[in-house]
């Protein structure tokens, strides 16, 4: 199968989407040029500056117009820099876009898309490297996806482009220079299916997003001690698959769930009460949770990499739900 | 990108008195319903928040009368009265506010959340100035459609200090939107007086930092905003972008559900005032109306209204079930 970037990946669902249906529009802050993440390169030529249009600093204005375009019957794709900018549209995003269908009796919906790229790792500090994802998931109304992978990122971008709902799509800023196979030709992934990206017997790990990446690396170093462990990407958050990940617990009797965001109240918290409710019996040992650290994410190197999760912080924990000590 | 084909005579008509009677008609069906709605909130059987525009009929009136049903609204907390002028269907707006499950909003939204999508109407938004953002968005698609068709933002002074009032401002502007922003300026903002909340005399004024046209008129004459409006949609149905009107009003009673019509933060003497200025008495006399004929006209409101109440005490409650449902398309 050919190669992608995450990055690629994801244009190439804008521009397959937008051939497919006209309605689809996109707006954000040098979206023209995709002169940040480079997300909608080529569109603007393509599609013209109608569909695809530079909006000015203003992402409560514009993920609000987003909401009034998609209740007029069009499906935007709002670009949000930063994660940590869309503190700036929560109002639209949640108290409008997440509840108007049903405040209104059903009488419409909000087909809208927000994508934006979350994560630290590149030094950009405390206002620009938060994972959010939790907020968003805990809000009725709204679908929330996290691609770990360019496969991931087209087939769940694509289908959250058809989707009648409301959804949030955060992607990991180091993903996307991350190269992939890709299927050729239409690939829609649909929302609310986890996925497992290795097999193993001994013990789960959860991750979320990028973090994804490091349970992979995770368990390339667990192997090498004999430790077998499956790794499941849950893809969307809301909705959460939960019995997939739940099946995976109750065939390797262990869990670690590693996210981005913070421990506290964070996705991990809520991934392992599902797992709790639905596979209790099966539980060897406590749910381990990997988080970033209870602090902002600084922006020096290696304080950064100490707040953040890392793969030695997953095996660690890996090994202590084993009894093996660390 | 100027609105393309299919689009409407954008010549503003010219008042009949016909069209004056309809005017007057759909302002005393604003303030019989507000009534009515008051009097089921004292009496416990309208629950939640209400929040009456008594007083500020001429402005939704004087608006609606100037769009095509096709065109669109979007309103605020205090919105009865835009809801009633742009058509919205009197019997399941008493349902949604009497809690039925033939509500416009299946007993989910209430009375700061009325919508009629049916009618143009696009929604009561009961957060202050979040209304502005999504009337840019609607005016976007419009624009984009090339259909001719507006998106009318009904906000207060106090939502002229919101960010999202400024934010939208210039992007309707950047993009010469077909939105029109409607500032009904009720001088208060809960308890907060506008000359005290807001930097400048005449809200109108702030069009200007948007390069985009504003206007002040007598809010309690139905026509003066009925003049300013027309003008606002022929501009913007002729790709002009977007105007701002800013209407001085008053409501005559209080912010909301037992706030006082007069006490800590206004006078007897000033609402007494503006009373005098009653946009249904300014209405009569412009159409030197006889005792009999408003008689007649509240004869006719009043059997409509008892009409829509009999349907809403008529209808069955909101199942417990229904409220899970339509959370998600």
């Amino acid at each position: 199968m050919r190669e992608i970037t995450f990055v690629d990946a994801l244009t190439e669902a804008h521009h397959e989407e937008m051939e497919r249906d006209e309605r689809v529009i996109v707006m954000g802050e040098d979206v023209e040029l995709a002169y940040v993440f480079g997300v909608t390169k080529g569109l603007a030529e393509k599609f013209g500056r109608d569909r695809v249009r530079d909006t000015p600093i203003s992402e409560l204005g514009i993920v609000g117009a987003g909401v009034g375009a998609a209740m007029a019957g069009y499906r935007p794709i709002v670009e949000i820099m930063f994660m940590d900018f869309i503190m700036l549209a929560m109002d639209p995003l949640i108290n409008q876009a997440a509840k108007l269908r049903y405040m209104l009796g059903g009488q419409l919906s909000v087909p809208l898309v927000v994508r934006t790229p979350g994560g630290g790792g590149v030094q950009y500090g405390p206002t620009h490297s938060q994972c959010l994802e939790a907020w968003f998931m805990q809000i009725p109304g709204i679908k929330v996806a996290a691609p770990s992978d360019p496969a991931d990122a087209k087939g769940l971008m694509c289908a959250a482009i058809r989707d009648d709902n409301p959804v949030l799509m955060v992607e990991h800023k180091m993903l996307y220079k991350m190269k992939g196979p890709v299927p050729e030709g239409e690939h829609v992934t649909p929302f609310g299916q986890a996925a497992v990206k290795r097999e193993g017997t001994d013990i789960t790990l959860i991750g979320v997003g990028y973090q994804v990446h490091n349970c992979l690396a995770a368990a390339d170093e667990l192997a090498k001690e004999g430790v077998s462990a499956e790794v499941v990407d849950p893809r969307t958050l809301a909705p959460l698959d939960t019995g997939t990940l739940a099946e995976s617990v109750r065939k390797t009797n262990r869990c670690i769930i590693v996210e981005e965001g913070h421990l506290r109240s964070g996705v991990g918290s809520e991934i392992s009460a599902a797992i709790q409710e639905e596979a209790f019996d099966y539980l060897d040992a406590p749910i381990g949770r990997v988080a970033a650290l209870d602090a902002p994410i600084p922006f020096e190197p290696r304080l950064e990499d100490f707040v953040l999760p890392n793969t030695a912080n997953v095996v660690d924990a890996a090994k202590k739900a084993l009894g093996v000590s660390v | 990108m100027a609105t393309r084909a299919k689009r409407r005579s954008a010549k503003p008509k010219r008042l009949t008195k016909k069209d004056l009677n309809a005017m007057y008609r759909n302002m005393v069906r604003i303030r019989r319903f507000e009534e009515k709605t008051d009097e089921f909130f004292m009496a416990g059987r309208v629950k939640g928040a209400v929040h009456v525009s008594i007083g500020q009929e001429a402005c939704s009136v004087g608006v609606c009368t100037a769009l095509n049903d096709e065109d669109a609204i979007l309103t605020t907390h205090r919105g009865h009265g835009h809801s009633i002028a742009k058509g919205t269907r009197m019997p399941e707006m008493m349902a949604e506010l009497l809690g039925k499950s033939t509500g416009l909003c299946k007993a989910r939204g209430g009375s700061m959340h009325i919508a009629d999508i049916s009618k143009g109407h696009y929604g009561a938004h009961s957060i202050v100035g979040a209304n502005m953002p999504m009337a840019t968005g609607m005016g976007l698609a419009y624009q984009l459609e090339g259909t001719g068709r507006v998106a009318v933002v009904f906000f207060g002074d106090g939502a002229s200090n919101q960010g999202s009032f400024h934010e939208s401002m210039n992007l309707c502007a950047i993009w010469k939107l077909p939105v029109i922003f409607f500032c009904e300026n009720n001088h208060y903002a809960v308890s907060y007086h506008v000359e005290r909340s807001t930097s400048v005399k005449d809200i109108s004024v702030r069009a200007q930092g948007y390069n985009a046209p504003g206007v002040t008129v007598d809010g309690m004459d139905v026509v003066a905003v009925y003049e300013a409006t027309a003008e606002a949609v022929r501009r913007a149905r002729e790709g002009g972008g977007p105007s701002l009107i800013e209407a001085k009003t008053y409501r005559f009673f209080g912010h909301s559900r037992g706030d006082p019509q007069f006490g800590p933060y206004r006078t007897k003497e000033e609402v007494d005032e503006w009373r005098k200025r009653d946009p249904l008495t300014i209405a009569a006399k412009m159409l030197k109306m006889t005792e009999a004929q408003k008689k007649a006209h509240l004869k006719a409101v009043d059997d409509e209204l008892n009409g829509a109440i009999d349907f809403a005490e008529q209808s069955p409650e909101a199942t417990l079930e229904s409220a899970l449902e339509d959370v998600y398309a």
